[in-house]
C-alpha cells in the first residue's frame, strides 16, 4: 500500500487534471430529448458571456457551459485530455504560443473547412492549418500591441501624459522607451515601477521580430537568431535601469500590482485591455493607451478548436463558427476590446471609431487596426509557449538578482534546448 | 445434512477471505496495476501526446534521469523541505498533544478544533498562505518590517521559498498528528503518572520518561506517514509559485521530485521518463520507510 502510493501519481496526476474539469463535460443531454449542453473551455476572459445568451434563445435544444483556467494550466489539460483521448471540452481555446503544437497533432482535431480562409487575415488563417491542409482552430482575436500607460503617474512624475505627445516620445524605438522610463523613476511616486516585469515585456519586444523563436522548418533558433539575443539584452537593460516591477505576468502578485498601482507602463495587445478593465477598476479613467515603440508587432491571439473527441461535435463545430463570425468579433471588440482576426472590421466605423472611456476616452479602435495592419507576422513553432515561459524564468533570475545577465542567458539557452529534445 | 456440514465449513474457511477481498480486489485495480504498468512504461520512450507512440529503450530513462541535474536539484529540495516540515513538525504535534491530554476547558472543542487545518481545502491553503508570503503586500514580511527586517522576497531564495512551503505543511499536518499522538497518550495507564508524581517527578520528567516511550509505536508510524507525504509533496510548491508553471520558480530553486514528474510527464510529455522517475521516488521513499523505521525505534528504545 505504501509502495502503491508514490507509482500512482502520475495516474492521480492524470485524474486530478480530469477531475477539475470534468464537472464542465459532465451531463450532456437531457434523457432522450433533443436537449444537448455544449462545454466551451477558455482562459481568461473571451468575453462570451452575452453571445451565449442570444444563441441559447436561437438555438433552444442548445445550452452552453463555459469552464475557464489559467492560461498554462488550460493548455496542459488540453494536451492532457488529447493525450488521454478523454475529458476535452467540446469547444477548446488555444493560444498563438500553443497552436502549433496542437497543429501537429492535428488529427485530433474536426477539420473545419477552408470556407472562411478569405475572411481572416492570412497568417492568422496559416497558422492553425496543419501540413496537410485541414483547418484545426477558428481565428478568434489577435493580440496586435499598443502601450497602456497611467497618465495620473506620468504627471506626478512629471512627465507629457497626452497620449501623442507619450506615443512620439518613444516612437523611435524601445531606447526612447527606456529613456522616458529612467525620467520617470527619478521623480515617480514611491512603490511605483515603470514596467510591470521583464518576461511581459520581453514577449511585446520579440513580437516585433520578423523572425522570433523558431524557422519555418520547426527548427528552433533561440541561441542562433540574433534578435532574441536582442530582446533580451534591451529588457535587461531595462531591468537594470531599475525600471522593472519584477511581476510575473498573470501571478497572483501581479493582479495586486494593478490594484496597487505598482506600476505607470503595460506591454499592451489588445486583450491586456479586458485585464486591466478586470484588475484595476478604481484607476478607471486614468489608463490610456499609446503606440507601441518601433511599430507594429504581435503578442497572443486565440483561435476555437473543435476536438474529435467531444459528442456533440456537429453543434459545436456550429457554435465555434459563429462566436467567430465577424458580427460576433465586433461584439466582443466593441465590449472587451479583443481585435478582430477579420480584417473586413478594421474599417468598419463601429471599430475604427471605438473609444474607451476607461481608458480615457483612447481611440482603441484606431491604435488597434493601425497596429493590426502594420503588424509583421511571426511564425510560431510547436513549443513557443514553452520557450516564452523558459525565457521568462530566465529574466526573473536577473530580477531577483540571483544571476548577471550572462549566466542566466547561458542557462535559458541549455534549458531551450531541453525542450527541443 | 453433508451439504450443510460442507457449506459450514466453507463458510467458516471462506468467509474471511470474502471480508478482506475488497480491499485485495481494490488495491490490485488501483495500486498493483498501476504499479506494474508504470514500471512497464518507464523502460520505454513513451510520447504522450503523439497518440501515445512508444518504443522500448530498456534503462535508458534511468540511466538520464541519474545524470540529470534537474533531478538531483529535485531530489535535494524535496529532501529539504521535509526535514524543514517533518521534524518542526512532530515535535510540535507532540507538545500539543500533552497540552490537551490536560484536564482543559471547552477540551473536546479544542481537540477537534486543531484537525480543521487539515480539513480545509490544500488549494485554498497554499493560496493564502502565499499571499501571506507576498514580497510586496504580504502579512509575513509587514511583521518583519515592524522588527527592523528588510522585506524577503520568499519565492526567490532556496532558503526562503522552503521555509515557506514547509510552513503550509505543517500548518495543515500538526494537528492531524496531535490527534493521533493524544489518542495514544490517553491509552498510557494513569497509574504511571501517579505512581511517579509521588516520587516526586516533574511534569516535564514525567514527560520525557512515562509519555515519550510509551508512544514509541505511535511515533514510529507518524514518522514513517510523514515521511511517505513529505518526499511526494506536490500541490504546494505548484500553487506556491503562482503561475502554475510546473518548474518550482526561476531556477527550479523549489521543485520537488513529484513536481519535477509532473513536469516531464504533462508539460514535456515524456511519459517513459516521468515513469522512470515515479518508480525511483517509489524506491526512495522505501529505503526511507525502512531507515526511518529503524532509527526512530532505536531512538526509543534509548530512552527507556
Amino acid at each position: 500500500m505504501r509502495l502503491s502510493r508514490s507509482a500512482r501519481l502520475v495516474a492521480a496526476a492524470a485524474a486530478t487534471a480530469m477531475a477539475l474539469t470534468a464537472c464542465g463535460s459532465g451531463g450532456d443531454s437531457g434523457s432522450g430529448s433533443d436537449q444537448v449542453t455544449l462545454s466551451v473551455s477558455l482562459f481568461g476572459n473571451f468575453g462570451y458571456q452575452e453571445l451565449y445568451k442570444q444563441y441559447e434563445k436561437d438555438h433552444p435544444n442548445i445550452k452552453i457551459q463555459e469552464r475557464t483556467a489559467d492560461y498554462n494550466a488550460h493548455h496542459r489539460d488540453l494536451a492532457t485530455h488529447l493525450a488521454t483521448n478523454a475529458g476535452a471540452a467540446d469547444i477548446e481555446a488555444v493560444d498563438t504560443g500553443f497552436i502549433a503544437q496542437m497543429r501537429e497533432v492535428g488529427n485530433q482535431f474536426t477539420d473545419l473547412g477552408t470556407e472562411r480562409a478569405s475572411e481572416y487575415l492570412p497568417w492568422k488563417w496559416q497558422a492553425s492549418l496543419t501540413k496537410d491542409g485541414k483547418q484545426i482552430g477558428y481565428g478568434t482575436d489577435v493580440g496586435g500591441l499598443a502601450i497602456c500607460y497611467r497618465r495620473d503617474l506620468f504627471q506626478q512624475a512629471g512627465l507629457p501624459a497626452d497620449r501623442d505627445q507619450v506615443s512620439a516620445a518613444w516612437a523611435s524605438g524601445w531606447d526612447k522607451y527606456i529613456a522616458l522610463g529612467e525620467q520617470f523613476t527619478k521623480k515617480a511616486p514611491k512603490g511605483t515601477a515603470f514596467f510591470d516585469g521583464g518576461g511581459a515585456l520581453y514577449n511585446a519586444v520579440i513580437g516585433q521580430a520578423p523572425v522570433g523563436f523558431y524557422n519555418t522548418d520547426n527548427s528552433i533558433v533561440v541561441s542562433s537568431n540574433p534578435e532574441v539575443r536582442k530582446a533580451w539584452d534591451l529588457v535587461v537593460q531595462a531591468i537594470q535601469a531599475n525600471l522593472s516591477a519584477k511581476l510575473i505576468e498573470s501571478s497572483p502578485e501581479w493582479n495586486n500590482g494593478f490594484a496597487k498601482g505598482q506600476f505607470a507602463t503595460i506591454a499592451c495587445p489588445a486583450w491586456m485591455m479586458a485585464k486591466i478593465k478586470d484588475q484595476s477598476k478604481a484607476f478607471s479613467g486614468k489608463w490610456d493607451v499609446a503606440a507601441v515603440p518601433g511599430g507594429g508587432g504581435n503578442w497572443g491571439g486565440s483561435y476555437l478548436t473543435v476536438p474529435k473527441q467531444g459528442k456533440h461535435v456537429e453543434e459545436a463545430k456550429k457554435l465555434a463558427a459563429w462566436l467567430t463570425a465577424p458580427d460576433q468579433q465586433a461584439k466582443v471588440f466593441t465590449t472587451q476590446g479583443l481585435l478582430p482576426s477579420i480584417p473586413a472590421l478594421y474599417d468598419k466605423p463601429e471599430i475604427g471609431a471605438l473609444k474607451d472611456p476607461f481608458f480615457n476616452n483612447a481611440p482603441i479602435g484606431k491604435i488597434f487596426t493601425t497596429a493590426a495592419k502594420e503588424l509583421k507576422p511571426q511564425y510560431q513553432g510547436p513549443r513557443a509557449g514553452d520557450i516564452q515561459t523558459t525565457i521568462r524564468d530566465g529574466l526573473v533570475r536577473v530580477e531577483q538578482g540571483k544571476q548577471s545577465s550572462e549566466q542566466s542567458w547561458t542557462q535559458t539557452v541549455s534549458d531551450v534546448e531541453r525542450l527541443a529534445k | 445434512m453433508a451439504v450443510k456440514a460442507t457449506l459450514n465449513r466453507l463458510d467458516t474457511k471462506g468467509s474471511p477471505y470474502l471480508y478482506v477481498a475488497p480491499f485485495f480486489i481494490l488495491f490490485g485495480i488501483f495500486g498493483l496495476f498501476p504499479l506494474i504498468y508504470t514500471g512497464y512504461v518507464s523502460f520505454n520512450d513513451w510520447n504522450l501526446l503523439d497518440g501515445g507512440a512508444h518504443q522500448w529503450v530498456g534503462l535508458a530513462n534511468y540511466r538520464e534521469m541519474l545524470g540529470d541535474s534537474y533531478f538531483w536539484n529535485a531530489l535535494g529540495n524535496t529532501l529539504s523541505i521535509w526535514v524543514l516540515s517533518t521534524v518542526p513538525q512532530l515535535l510540535a504535534a507532540l507538545w500539543i498533544a500533552h497540552l490537551l491530554n490536560h484536564k482543559l476547558r471547552a477540551r473536546t472543542s479544542l481537540r477537534m478544533g486543531v484537525l480543521l487545518p487539515n480539513i480545509t481545502s490544500i488549494v485554498a491553503v497554499t493560496i493564502v498562505f502565499t499571499q501571506l508570503f507576498g514580497r510586496d503586500f504580504g502579512m509575513i514580511n509587514w511583521l518583519l518590517g515592524l522588527v527592523g527586517v528588510g522585506p524577503v522576497d520568499w519565492q526567490a531564495d532556496t532558503w526562503s521559498s522552503h521555509l515557506a512551503i514547509s510552513t503550509i505543511v505543517m500548518w495543515r499536518w500538526t494537528g492531524y498528528n496531535a490527534l493521533i499522538y493524544l489518542a495514544s497518550m490517553q491509552a498510557i495507564p494513569h497509574d504511571l503518572y501517579e505512581a511517579a508524581e509521588l516520587d516526586g517527578a516533574s511534569p516535564t520528567q514525567q514527560f520525557w520518561r512515562i509519555t515519550v516511550p510509551n508512544l514509541r509505536p505511535t511515533i514510529i508510524f507518524t514518522t514513517v506517514i510523514s515521511t511517505i507525504g513529505g518526499l511526494q509533496i506536490m500541490a504546494e510548491p505548484l500553487l506556491f509559485a503562482g503561475t502554475s508553471t510546473p518548474t518550482g520558480g526561476s531556477d527550479r530553486q523549489f521543485q520537488t521530485i513529484a513536481l519535477f514528474m509532473y513536469e516531464q510527464g504533462f508539460r514535456e510529455f515524456r511519459f517513459g521518463y516521468a515513469s522512470a522517475i515515479a518508480w525511483t521516488l517509489c524506491l526512495i521513499i522505501a529505503i526511507f520507510a525502512v531507515v526511518n523505521f529503524l532509527l526512530t525505534r532505536r531512538i526509543a528504545k534509548d530512552e527507556e
